[in-house]
This record gives C-alpha cells, structure tokens and sequence, in this order.
C-alpha cells in the first residue's frame, strides 16, 4: 500500500508539473500580447498609417516602411513561390524516390531552419558587394531565399498526400504527367499550397537580421528598388534602440502591427488547412 | 463541357477538339504532349537543384568572404578574445562564447518544460483543449524575434533587474563557484537574460516536435502499459520517453540550432560586450548579435570580413547541429512508418 501511495504521489507529481508547465508556456503568449497591445494601442492612430517616419522628436507615421515590407514582401513571394513549388512538385511528383530529391530534401530542411542573418550575409556578398550599394532588390531577395524552403516543404506535403489512386486513374486515361500534375494534384492540394504561401509570408513579415544589410533603412519615401528602402521591422529595430520616446512609442506600434498581421495570417492557414488534417 | 464552365478530361486531352481519328494529328498532338512533359519535368528538375545551388552559394560566398580574416589571423581567430576595430586585431572568442553560453542556458530551460508540455498535450489533456493549445503554443513560435526583442528590452529586462537579479547575487554571493557566476552589479541586460529570452522563444519549437513524436509512440504500447496498471507517469516515463528518445533529442537539436542562430531577440538584450566574462549578469555578445550590430558600421575590408567569419562559424555550427537533428528526426519517421 506504501508503494501504491508512493506512485500516486509521484504520479500527481509528475502531471502537476506538466499542467505548470503548459500555463508557463502559454502564460508568455498572454504577457506578450498583452504588453504588445498595451503599449501599441495607444499609438495606434491613423496617421502611421498615412505619414512617413518623423525625425527624432517629432510626431509621425510609419507609412514608409509599412509600403517598402509590402513591396519587398510581395517581390520575394513572387521571385519564391514559383521556384518552392516546382522543386516541392519534383520532389513529389517526379523523383519521389530518386537521389536527388533526398538530398534536395535534406538540403531545404537545414536551409529552413538555417540562421536568417546568414541570408543576409549571402546576399550581401553576391548583391550588395558587387553592386556596390543596398538595395530593395537586395532584400527582396534575401526574403525570397527564405521563402523558397518553406514553400518547398508544404508543397511536397501536400502532393505526397494527394492520393495516387487519382493520378492512376488521370494518367489511365492517357494524360501526360503535366497534364496529371496540373489539373488533379494541384486541384487536390490547393488548399495546402496556399498554406504554405501564407505561412511564408508570415515567415518573412517578421524577418529583420535578413534585411539589416541588405535594403539597410530609409527615412523617406522611396519606391526605387535601386536604392536603400525601409522596412517595417528594421524601423522598429533603429526606433526601439534609440534614446527618443516618440521613436520608441512607433516602435511598440509597429511590433503590434506586425504581431498581429503574423498572427493572422498564420491563423487564415491553419483554417484552410483544417479541412484537409481531420479527414 | 460541364456546366460550371470546367474542361473535362477529355477537352483538356485534345486541346480545341482535335478530330482522334486523324492519325497524323494524333501522333502530332502525343508528341507535342510529350514535349511539354519533358519540359515540365526538366523545369521542376531545375528548380530542386536551385535550392542545392542556394545552399552551395551560402557556403561559398561565406568562405570566399571570411578568406582575407582567415588568412590574417589563422587558427588565433577562433581563440583571440580582442575584438578591437581601430588596431584591427579581430578574435571570435568572445562571440563563440556567447553564443554557447546563451544557447546553454535557454536549452537548460526549454527542454524539460517543453517535455513537460508535450506530455500534457499527449496524455493529459482533455481532446478537445487540444488543438486550440497546441495552435495557441504554435502562435508562440510564429511570433516574429524582433518582437521578444523589443518586449525583452523593455518589459523583461527591467523586470529582472530588479527582482532575479538581485535575488541571484544575494543567493549565491558567498557561495564558492557559483558566486562567480553572479558577480557584478544587476543591468537587467546581459547573458542571463539574452538565455532566457532565447527558452522561451525555442519553447515552442521543442513543444511541438516531442508532442509530434510522443504522438508516433503506437497507442498499443501504451495501453499494453496502462493494462497492467501504470500510472500516468510510469507510462510517459518507461514507454513512451524510450520509444520516442532519438526523436526528442532530433526535436531538442533542432530547437538548439534555433538558438544558436536567433538573432534579433538577442541583439536587444544582450549588451554587446566584447568580453568573456564568467558572469552570468554581465554583458556580452554572441555571433549572430555582433554580425547584427557591427556589420553595416563595418569600415575596412578585415573588419567586413572577420564580421562574415564569424558568419562562416555560425553557419557551420548550426548546419552540424542541424544535420544530426534531421538524421534523428528521420530515424523516427521511419520507425513510425513501419
């Protein structure tokens, strides 16, 4: 009877811990979005949405940067997507057993969870160096170097589980594997490969140690690519860094800003994705 | 055609209806059919060996960019503390230091809360607080490093200076070695706190990989388990811990090699401080925040490049700690494939 009691102990022990633990885990979710909202809300105001980044000491807005994470975003997702997609299709479709598609399939997961700021300093050795400047294409790129890896996972998850049976019976009827490939497998894994874009896109909104020294900053207004631009999460970084509470206080909207846009966006991909998981 | 304007398997076969009794035009059409797939495949094809040619240009461009370093300093690069730009003497010790002593330090953390909330989701957890959890743990990780920096900064800096930090150095003042690891006076930034931050920011990615691989552990296993009248615990810590081991320490691996690259989380609060300090409460560096802070202030060529040197290091660390995770993440997903 001692013993029974002794196990129970340390059973009730060991669970007690798990549940302090999943509180102390999700405790840092609530403390982080509560400060984020707490401090960024009262900044909040339609003018960062309308006015460019203030010179220290003065009231502004965070337009500029808000546009260039917009424009770079988009440019990497398109320079990303196509190139993720078609490797994730041949490593699923083509060569699902073939060498290759091994290695290219080891090579994207280390490069998923490769340190960003390596990026960073890849493109700037093969752009910035030679051009001779930063550039918005510099980071574009960069972004989109992060894009492609997770592009390229979701995409082959998604082909992987559509079920061979369809295109046994596509190719039965005597289409060939890119007609197959074109109209059932992307049919069928739509969904999942929109997941995957969004989650990218969520990826590289947050992304900062990538653009440090590739687009660098902008104080102003500037849609030329050729040229430094600004971007949401470098202005946070220079802002929250520097000695002025105007620039800290756009700083901490910024952060609740892109907080949430990551949030949502990740949330939009795990709905459209839901569907899929259950059944 | 059906109704919703949809092509049938048929006209998308022969495009513009092409009449199949012609011979010719039939042997024209496979072969055009032929071609296309042939393009096709030799496109995707090129596109999975971008990805190896990105990896590759990584590596060369890093190489080629720490050369000049490499070749100034030699093998004293890794072992030289100094870090002085105006004589241009450069060292990674300080920066290597760093970034293993705040990795230490945020796995000494992250790992066994992470276990512990995977074996919440897995065994205790009514079904349906499941998902909504394990989304609302994976929101955690999807936050962007800028953010845990800001919030570091500002909220969680000051907030251990004035209350673990003073508690560490009067705890542990007058006790021989550990003394010496809480030394001088509480910033609020430093090395403590960088670590800190950096556990809860791979808590996420540990969570829910053990919780995938505790999840691969066969439900027979466990039942055989509970049928002879385990507890919970007994369960968790004889069945499942054993059969899913390679995959936690492949999960543990990858949320090191999380926190040997962040950068930014730890650039806000870790002081930048070229020094290897045996305290736990001063500032210091590690390599990623040193590439952050210095690299575009970087004048001179030997500079730049020590900068991509400690890159080159950086990457060759995580893609070691990296590999190993994948090969035992692997190892796993075979196991459950069987």
């Amino acid at each position: 009877m001692a013993l029974y009691n002794k196990r129970r102990r340390r059973n009730a022990l060991a669970m007690g811990l798990s549940l302090a633990a999943t509180a102390f885990g999700l405790g840092w979710l609530v403390l982080i979005l509560g400060v984020l909202v707490w401090k960024g809300f009262s900044g909040l105001s339609l003018e960062v949405f309308t006015e460019m980044t203030p010179p220290p000491g003065s009231a502004g807005g965070l337009l500029n940067p808000i546009i260039g994470s917009l424009v770079m975003t988009t440019l990497a997702v398109v320079i990303g997507t196509p190139i993720g997609m078609l490797a994730g299709t041949y490593m699923a479709e083509y060569g699902r057993h073939d060498r290759l598609a091994h290695v290219v399939r080891f090579i994207n997961d280390i490069l998923l969870s490769a340190p960003s700021i390596v990026i960073g300093l890849f493109i700037y050795e093969i752009m910035v160096a030679p051009m001779g400047h930063f550039s918005g294409w510099a980071g574009a790129v960069a972004l989109a170097v992060i894009v492609i890896p997770v592009v390229v996972r979701t995409t082959e998850d998604m082909l992987i589980l559509v079920p061979n049976s369809l295109r046994e019976a596509a190719i039965a009827l005597g289409m060939p594997r890119v007609t197959v490939i074109a109209h059932i497998s992307y049919r069928a894994a739509r969904a999942g490969m929109v997941t995957g874009v969004l989650l990218a896109i969520a990826r590289i909104s947050g992304e900062t140690a990538p653009l440090l020294f590739t687009a660098l900053n902008n104080q102003f207004w500037s849609m030329n690519l050729n040229a430094p631009m600004p971007s949401l999460p470098v202005v946070i970084f220079q802002f929250a860094l520097s000695p002025y509470k105007d620039w800290q206080s756009l700083a901490w909207t910024g952060a609740l800003i892109i907080t949430f846009t990551v949030l949502a966006l990740s949330i939009i991909a795990r709905v459209l994705a839901a569907p899929r998981k259950s059944s | 055609m059906p109704p919703d304007g949809r092509k049938s398997v048929a006209d998308i076969t022969l495009q513009g209806g092409l009449a199949v009794d012609a011979p010719a035009s039939r042997a024209k059409l496979l072969a055009r059919m032929r071609l296309g797939d042939m393009a096709f495949r030799h496109v995707t094809r090129a596109a999975a060996v971008a990805v190896l040619i990105i990896l590759g240009g990584v590596i060369l461009s890093l190489i080629s960019g720490s050369l000049p370093a490499l070749r100034a300093f030699g093998l004293n690069f890794f072992v030289q503390q100094s870090w002085n730009p105006v004589t241009e003497r450069f060292g990674a010790l300080a920066p290597i230091y760093g970034t293993v002593v705040t990795s230490f330090i945020a796995m000494l953390i992250a790992v066994p809360i992470g276990l512990l909330i995977a074996v919440f989701l897995t065994e205790l957890c009514p079904l349906w607080l499941r998902r909504p959890i394990g989304i609302a743990i994976e929101l955690l990780a999807g936050i962007p490093s800028i953010i845990y920096g800001i919030w570091g900064l500002f909220i969680f800096a000051p907030f251990l200076q004035t209350t673990l930090q003073p508690f560490l150095i009067a705890a542990f003042g007058n006790v021989p070695v550990l003394s010496s690891l809480f030394e001088g006076p509480p910033y609020g930034i430093g090395v403590l706190t960088a670590g800190l931050i950096l556990a809860i920011m791979v808590l996420p990615f540990i969570t829910s990989i053990t919780r995938d691989v505790f999840e691969a552990v066969p439900p027979v296993l466990k039942e055989a388990a509970y049928g002879v009248g385990c507890t919970t615990w007994e369960v968790v810590r004889y069945v499942v811990l054993p059969y899913a081991r390679v995959g936690v320490i492949g999960g543990i691996m990858l949320g090191l090699g999380r926190a040997l690259g962040e950068t930014m989380a730890v650039t806000f609060v870790i002081g930048n401080a070229h020094r290897v300090s045996t305290s736990l409460l001063a500032p210091g560096t590690t390599i990623s925040a040193t590439i952050a802070n210095e690299f575009t202030e970087a004048i001179g060529d030997l500079y730049t490049s020590s900068l991509i040197a400690l890159g080159l290091i950086l990457f060759i660390i995580t893609f070691i700690v990296l590999t190993a995770a994948r090969i035992m993440l692997a190892q796993i997903e075979r196991r459950a494939g069987n």
